[in-house]
């Protein structure tokens, strides 16, 4: 299992491409078998990171000091739109990643997020552009805070940002829907 | 009280309230759960791992067709793709779960064979470990494709937490032209509204040209939503839908049959429902489309020109228009007519049942293969295959240069081994075009069968309406 969220003060990797896919993130052969947990964490961004010789693609952000220590993603829109693999968010996982901070993602990646205890945060592409604009200005080095608790990102020059989540310990009550839309 | 009509979505969703968890999120309970060979044998393996029995095997259906070829014979299924069907066997069986094996009536794609057999039904509540089973939704089913921790949680519980989505009506007005298909229909809006134009909504699929299409159109229709960000589509189900699901092996019959229907009536949004978004498309002004780059919203028409990043100005979409073009290996402002092409793929749960082979036949008839090019028409299901074959179009196929394969996914996601060799380009009437789809560095232009059918025949991307006879 992986150690519950509360905070993190990370390094972040800017991946601003729009409509990043699941097969991006990892191509089905990697998930043909009943046993492939453990071992997707080289395949993540596959097709991005490796060269078609298999060598590692210098050209590739995670490829490069410091971000090949990210464990924050600051992505463009619709990052983990397509296929409902969950696969992909293992892969993310077993490379480090623990937050993915974007405007938007897959409905059905955002949800898979949740069951692995990835935290996918999604606030204004304002909000976004600027934090990756902040990350390269200190060449990666300015860390992206992040407080599951308080809901807040801070960003390497201090700036706070509020994001909403649905906290999981919500009571539930048992009955019939009263709404109409 | 109520000061608005009620959504379909609302309606069916209402239907299915076990608990609520919160304002917006609600506990439902699932009628009909499909398992496929990737991940159908992983999640009752997880389950046995944990010492939970299935909760509902008699709500649970099982059948390979990911990671199975469609060789004849299934000759070439690696031997990982093997023993996830060996797998699916063994632990079907064991749950006591009805599975639809190889050779049988009822194998296939799962999102075909679900409407096929009566097992997708208007009002049902539908999941599956598959992002295309918004599909079903084309009979007015509430269906949506879920990850691994949320199928083992159906598995060992039928029941899920999901949010509830904003609502979408998308009106198709109009007649089609000549040449246009369902296919066109949802590309174009694809492309309109863009790839993440749905998400966050189930979407609800209306107008008139929705009314005068038949079933399978429909299915193909609701087949794309998750490609325009909506893990949900559905179209309100009418005396056509009735007529489609009546009789079929597992639908409701005599007395059943006639609650059914009287509930099923009451299912369309009604009238003074309101959406959360609007879009109207004039179906009149749809041409013949064709993707051109690395996401289904990167489409044209089959006349247009490829676009120029320079002349975009967000920074991520010019970044992701730039990375297309050099994917692609394709130049800005060229036309996409006559693009050469290695590979023709004619099947996937969009575009492999009756009236989609009929479509690409009657553009193959009496024509060849232009030489070089290799085409495949992969069958949605073994009844479609039954069918198709009772019909002679695997012969008209085979005699114009067509391979005729049995049914399954096969090169829509190339889970089975079947795909392209690096820098090949297809025509493919499936559903994605993402980097890698159809094997590393693999080149996809989506169109419709008949698009499809007549760049085999010409070598290259073509106009259908020049060929239509």
């Amino acid at each position: 299992m992986p150690k519950p969220f509360t905070k993190l003060s990370a390094i972040a990797a800017p991946i601003m491409r729009a409509n990043i896919d699941t097969d991006v993130i990892i191509r089905i052969e990697r998930l043909v078998g009943n046993s492939i947990r453990g071992t997707l964490g080289k395949w993540a961004f596959g097709s991005l990171r490796y060269l078609p010789d298999g060598s590692e693609n210098p050209a590739f952000i995670l490829n490069r000091e410091p971000y090949r220590q990210a464990e924050v993603l600051i992505t463009g829109p619709n990052f983990g739109c397509g296929s409902s693999r969950e696969g992909a968010v293992w892969s993310l996982q077993e490379m480090g990643i623990r937050a993915i901070i974007g405007s938007g993602f897959g409905d059905i990646f955002f949800a898979n997020c949740f069951q692995n205890g990835i935290l996918p945060i999604v606030v204004d592409k304002e909000i976004v552009d600027g934090l990756a604009a902040e990350v390269e200005h200190t060449q990666g080095a300015g860390r992206i805070g992040i407080d599951l608790d308080e809901q807040t990102i801070t960003s390497p020059s201090g700036k706070q940002h509020r994001f909403e989540i649905v906290r999981a310990d919500a009571p539930v009550s048992l009955g019939v829907s009263t709404k109409s839309r | 009280m109520e000061t608005h009509g009620r959504t379909m979505l609302a309606k069916i969703w209402d239907q299915h309230v076990i608990a609520h968890v919160s304002d917006d999120t609600d506990l439902l309970h699932i009628d009909r759960h499909l398992l496929h060979d990737l991940g159908g044998s992983r999640g009752l393996l997880d389950l046995k791992s944990r010492n939970l029995p299935v909760h509902n095997p008699e709500l649970t259906f099982a059948t390979p067709d990911h990671a199975i070829s469609s060789a004849h014979g299934r000759a070439g299924t690696s031997k990982t793709g093997l023993e996830l069907l060996e797998g699916l066997r063994a632990e079907t069986s064991a749950s006591g779960i009805a599975m639809f094996d190889i050779d049988q009536p009822g194998q296939g794609i799962v999102h075909v064979i679900g409407p096929e057999l009566g097992l997708s039904l208007p009002g049902c509540l539908i999941v599956c470990g598959d992002s295309h089973t918004c599909t079903h939704g084309g009979l007015g089913a509430l269906a949506f494709g879920i990850g691994a921790s949320e199928l083992a949680h159906v598995l060992a519980t039928q029941a899920l937490i999901q949010r509830r989505p904003k609502t979408m009506r998308v009106k198709f007005e109009g007649r089609m032209p000549a040449g246009v298909t369902p296919k066109d229909l949802i590309l174009s809006l694809i492309g309109h509204v863009g790839a993440a134009g749905g998400t966050g909504y189930a979407v609800e699929y209306a107008g008139s040209a929705i009314r005068d299409m038949g079933i399978e159109g429909r299915l193909t229709i609701c087949n794309l939503s998750i490609e325009l960000g909506a893990k949900m589509g559905m179209i309100a189900p009418d005396e056509k839908t009735y007529e489609f699901v009546r009789g079929r092996r597992y639908a409701p019959k005599g007395e059943m049959w006639e609650r059914a229907l009287a509930a099923w009536r009451k299912l369309p949004s009604d009238a003074d429902a309101e959406f959360d978004r609007e879009v109207t498309i004039d179906v009149a002004k749809i041409i013949p489309q064709v993707t051109w780059g690395i996401s289904p919203e990167h489409v044209i028409g089959v006349d247009g020109r490829i676009p120029d990043p320079s002349e975009i100005s967000d920074p991520a979409r010019r970044s992701a228009v730039e990375t297309a073009l050099d994917y692609m290996g394709l130049k800005a402002g060229a036309l996409i007519m006559g693009t050469p092409v290695d590979w023709v793929f004619i099947g996937s749960c969009t575009n492999s049942r009756m009236s989609d082979l009929r479509a690409a036949a009657a553009i193959a008839r009496g024509r060849k293969v232009a030489p070089g090019v290799r085409a495949w028409v992969v069958p949605g299901s073994e009844t479609v295959k039954r069918e198709a074959v009772a019909e002679g179009l695997d012969k008209l196929f085979v005699d114009a240069g067509f391979e005729w394969r049995e049914p399954g996914c096969s090169m829509c996601l190339a889970a089975n081994g079947e795909m392209l060799a690096p820098g090949q380009r297809s025509v493919s009437t499936s559903n994605r075009n993402f980097i890698g789809r159809q094997g590393p560095r693999a080149r996809i232009h989506l169109a419709s069968p008949a698009m499809a059918a007549a760049a085999a025949i010409s070598g290259a991307i073509a106009d259908v309406r020049t060929m239509e006879r």
